[in-house]
């Protein structure tokens, strides 16, 4: 293998495991804040309760994330020197406002969200959760306007290869800025509610009857009722952003070959890029032309009029399946469970199970939106600026790829254990008596008469 | 903002920065790391105090990292990629290291009681993976990124020199959040590690006068070389004051504890001085110089307005950091 796929592999397998991680802190910064202004209002300890359980699993997951994205800010000279010779002078500045602006701040922060509520005064530490929340949103902020910049560059100019700056303000708010940042930040929130619903109903199926795992459930399945719409309204709006800049990327994410008047959508093909033709399709005649272009007729673009500047297209087509897919199935899924709940109704044992098997269900969408959103950018590194080709290292590949087993071996171990501790968490909460008798008293005086008993939560 | 500072200006702000992050990091991580080393691997004992002692602070201090290589790539792309590239491997395994250290440190406080042992040293050997990477990383970058046999050697020598100067600065700052017997271990732990640091200091001085040429000129002239000189001559003075105390604290009731780890912090920074005095202005000693790697003026002019606008902000945050969390550490609990 050659230094190219290998330094491929390893940066596709780096950022793949990092992206798991914020996905589920970027979110679950905000519910933790949640959590502790109702604990702040209602004075209930059972909010307390749910602080106390989920700050672990962010502080786990946050941990995690921090060791995987120091090794990511290291990949890009190791095994993208070209990336930085040529846009460097766009990419670079956008990197070091993301480690000044949120790193700092999450990484301070989090110490007195996890060990300083003793510390500092109540106010403070609701700051700090607040503070690390915005710091995870913000770091979020610049390396999508990055990503997105990459996806459709503007703002710079190219001076014997290399690409220098002229419009800051282009460049973050680039044209599929927006999109990406909304998308993300709403896939992170559907990733964070599964994770929370699922955990909890996993919790309750272990015999955990406490008002702690009822109430996480019941405010994370709300949630994500809400948010999967948005979802995917903005997935709709960033396809069409998409259509307008990339319309390479959209031909592959259809499976369409020749250019159509009136495409169909298909639910299902197997692309076969050699004779450029799709095999046991299941199409819905005119469906991507409508969901496209809003009329019936509307012309899609197809892949033969990119001969040689297109992705290829089966990861393409089937990752963008795959996500939506999962888009869907979040829809019935946290539907039904609102329904059960609203009507006060414990969920079936069913559906209890189908929450806890869709607990990391947000993960193989986020990572089929971005194999989508990456692999469909290919050729290119920077659209239309740089090939990936050029960008790569020259390093000894047999280095590459000790680097790249080694990574593999330990990502590997640390998702098995990072899985098998958050259920080991789940287990242990079950047998955790939750509120203890000095809690009981503390939370009866700040009380409304109206509020449940805390001898039952 | 900033349109008529200098290209030549930038060069020097950028490296000074670079230069504020890497002595941040060496001194904030170096206690941590160091914390990590001296993990007793049989006795359980301690290890729980030992690790509280840096709960609240190892990430933070991490990203002093995350600030310096960043700074590197923006502003001297071209020493980036050389510099990664070269230590390509070493570089791998300190991420490993800091991977495993990292992580264990989380995942030992949610384990059962049999994991939580193996968690114990996959964060000790993590720490030591780490620092030796870093001090061999160090010692090659001196030489002028050399790969030959001689600067194999050298590198090794300063992979020994900045573990010890790490388990160093660790122990004293035990002494500053321990109390007991654990106290009573880190002055141990100090006593033993101030010795191998001596040696070190002396080896590295030595070997920085054969290293480079115009390095050598620069310690045997005027005016120079009398600061470049002064400064051994003062780091082992400190050094022999803090071996008098390390003797002399464990009877004083608590006065003084914080000498050792603010000597530790004076030796680190002349150490560094005397290093940023010797090779500016080469960003790659004897190699390529700040100017010739520095990248374009527009965009490090854009980025100082947040530099300048966000770095006292960071420092003074730290700062409030460290005075919450001040005095003996307490028990580590999640809350
Ligand atoms: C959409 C979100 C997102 C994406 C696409 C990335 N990251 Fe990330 N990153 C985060 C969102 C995030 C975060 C939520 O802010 C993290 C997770 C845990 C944390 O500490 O912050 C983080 C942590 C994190 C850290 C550790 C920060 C610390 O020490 O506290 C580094 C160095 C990076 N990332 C670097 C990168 C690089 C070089 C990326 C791309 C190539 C990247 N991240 C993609
Ligand atoms: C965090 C979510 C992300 C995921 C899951 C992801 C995934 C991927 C994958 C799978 C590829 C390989 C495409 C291929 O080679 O066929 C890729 C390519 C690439 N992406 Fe991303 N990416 C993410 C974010 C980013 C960001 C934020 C950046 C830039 C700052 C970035 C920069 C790159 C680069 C440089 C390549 C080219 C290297 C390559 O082809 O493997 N990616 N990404
Ligand atoms: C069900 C309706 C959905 C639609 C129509 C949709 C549509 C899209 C489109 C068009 C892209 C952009 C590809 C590109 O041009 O770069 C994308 C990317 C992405 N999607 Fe979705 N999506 C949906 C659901 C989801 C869900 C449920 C998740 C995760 C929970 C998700 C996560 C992502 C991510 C992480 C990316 C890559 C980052 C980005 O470009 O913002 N999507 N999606």
């Amino acid at each position: 293998m050659d230094a190219f796929l290998l330094s491929r592999l390893q940066f596709a397998l780096n950022i793949s495991f990092h992206i798991l991680f914020p996905t589920i802190t970027m979110a679950m910064g905000w519910f933790l804040f949640y959590f502790k202004l109702r604990s702040n209002t209602s004075g209930h300890p059972v909010w307390m309760r749910m602080y106390r359980f989920w700050v672990r699993v962010f502080a786990l997951s946050f941990a995690l994330g921090v060791v995987s994205g120091v090794t990511m800010s290291f990949q890009f000279g190791t095994n993208w020197p070209g990336f930085m010779e040529k846009v460097g002078n766009v990419a670079g500045p956008l990197l070091g406002y993301e480690v000044l602006t949120a790193f700092f701040l999450e990484a301070t922060f989090l110490g007195i969200m996890l060990f300083g509520i003793r510390r500092v005064p109540n106010w403070l530490h609701t700051a700090s959760t607040l503070i690390v929340a915005l710091g995870t949103t913000t770091s979020a902020f610049w390396i999508l306007a990055l990503n997105s910049w990459m996806q459709t560059p503007q703002g710079f100019e190219v001076v014997d290869g290399v690409v220098y700056a002229t419009n800051w303000k282009e460049i973050i708010f680039n044209p599929s800025f927006p999109y990406r940042f909304v998308h993300m930040m709403l896939a992170s929130g559907l990733t964070a509610s599964f994770l929370i619903a699922g955990l909890s109903a996993y919790r309750m199926l272990k015999g955990d009857d406490k008002l702690a795992p009822k109430l996480a459930l019941k405010t994370a399945t709300y949630t994500a009722a809400v948010l999967i719409p948005l979802q995917i309204f903005a997935g709709d709006m960033h396809g069409l952003n998409t259509l307008e800049h990339q319309p390479q990327k959209v031909a592959a994410m259809e499976g369409l070959w020749e250019t159509t008047e009136g495409a169909p959508l298909l639910l299902f093909a197997i692309p076969d890029e050699e004779n450029k033709e799709n095999h046991f399709e299941i199409p819905i005649p005119y469906g991507a032309s409508v969901i496209l272009t809003h009329e019936l007729k509307g012309e899609i673009k197809g892949l033969n009029e990119f001969e040689g500047e297109h992705p290829p297209v089966a990861p393409v087509f089937f990752g963008f399946r795959v996500m939506v897919g999962m888009g869907m199935l979040m829809l019935a899924v946290s539907w039904l469970g609102s329904l059960y709940l609203m009507r006060n109704k414990d969920l079936p044992v069913w559906l209890k199970r189908t929450f806890a098997g869709m607990a990391f269900s947000g993960w193989i969408a986020t990572l089929a939106g971005w194999y989508v959103t990456e692999i469909g950018r290919q050729p290119y590194l920077v659209s239309g600026v740089l090939r990936t080709a050029d960008a790569v290292t020259q390093l000894p590949p047999a280095n590459i790829a000790l680097s790249f087993t080694l990574y593999l071996v330990i990502y590997t171990v640390l998702l098995i254990a990072y899985m098998g501790t958050l259920m080991l968490m789940c287990r242990r909460a079950v047998e955790i008596e939750e509120i203890t008798t000095e809690e009981r008293e503390v939370a009866k005086a700040k009380m409304q008469p109206t509020d449940p008993d805390p001898s039952t939560v | 903002m900033f349109e008529n500072v200098s290209a030549e200006m930038l060069g020097n702000i950028y490296v000074g920065l670079l230069g504020l992050s890497v002595l941040l990091y060496a001194i904030l991580d170096g206690y941590d790391l160091g914390v990590g080393v001296l993990i007793p691997p049989r006795t359980e004992a301690f290890r729980d105090d030992m690790i509280a002692s840096i709960g609240p602070y190892w990430d933070a201090n991490e990203t002093w990292l995350v600030l310096a290589i960043g700074l590197l790539l923006i502003a001297f792309p071209e020493a980036h990629s050389e510099f990664l590239q070269t230590l390509y491997l070493p570089a791998t395994f300190m991420l490993l290291g800091l991977i495993l250290r990292g992580v264990a440190f989380d995942f030992r406080a949610k384990v059962v009681q049999v994991k939580k042992r193996k968690w114990d040293m996959v964060f000790k050997y993590g720490s030591l993976l780490t620092t030796l990477a870093q001090g061999y990383m160090l010692g090659i970058y001196v030489t002028g990124l050399r790969t030959d046999i001689w600067a194999q050697g050298f590198a090794l020598l300063a992979a020994f020199g900045v573990t010890a100067a790490y388990a160093f600065i660790g122990s004293c700052w035990l002494i500053l959040k321990s109390e007991g017997e654990l106290q009573q271990k880190a002055y141990y732990w100090a006593r033993r590690g101030l010795g191998v640091l001596a040696v070190g200091i002396i080896a590295v001085s030595i070997a920085n006068l054969t290293l480079h040429d115009d390095v050598r000129d620069l310690w045997l002239s005027a005016p120079w070389g009398y600061v470049l000189f002064a400064i051994p001559v003062v780091c082992f003075a400190l050094l022999a004051l803090c071996a008098v105390l390390l003797k002399k604290l464990p009877n004083t009731q608590g006065k003084g504890e914080w000498l050792p780890f603010f000597i530790a912090l004076l030796v680190f920074l002349l150490c560094f001085t005397a290093f940023g005095i010797s090779y500016y202005p080469f960003i790659i000693p004897g190699q390529m110089t700040v100017m010739d790697a520095l990248s374009d003026a527009n965009s490090l002019r854009f980025l100082l307005v947040g530099v300048v606008i966000v770095v006292p902000i960071i420092l003074a945050y730290t700062a409030m950091v460290y005075k919450i969390f001040a005095g003996k550490s307490e028990k580590l609990s999640y809350y």
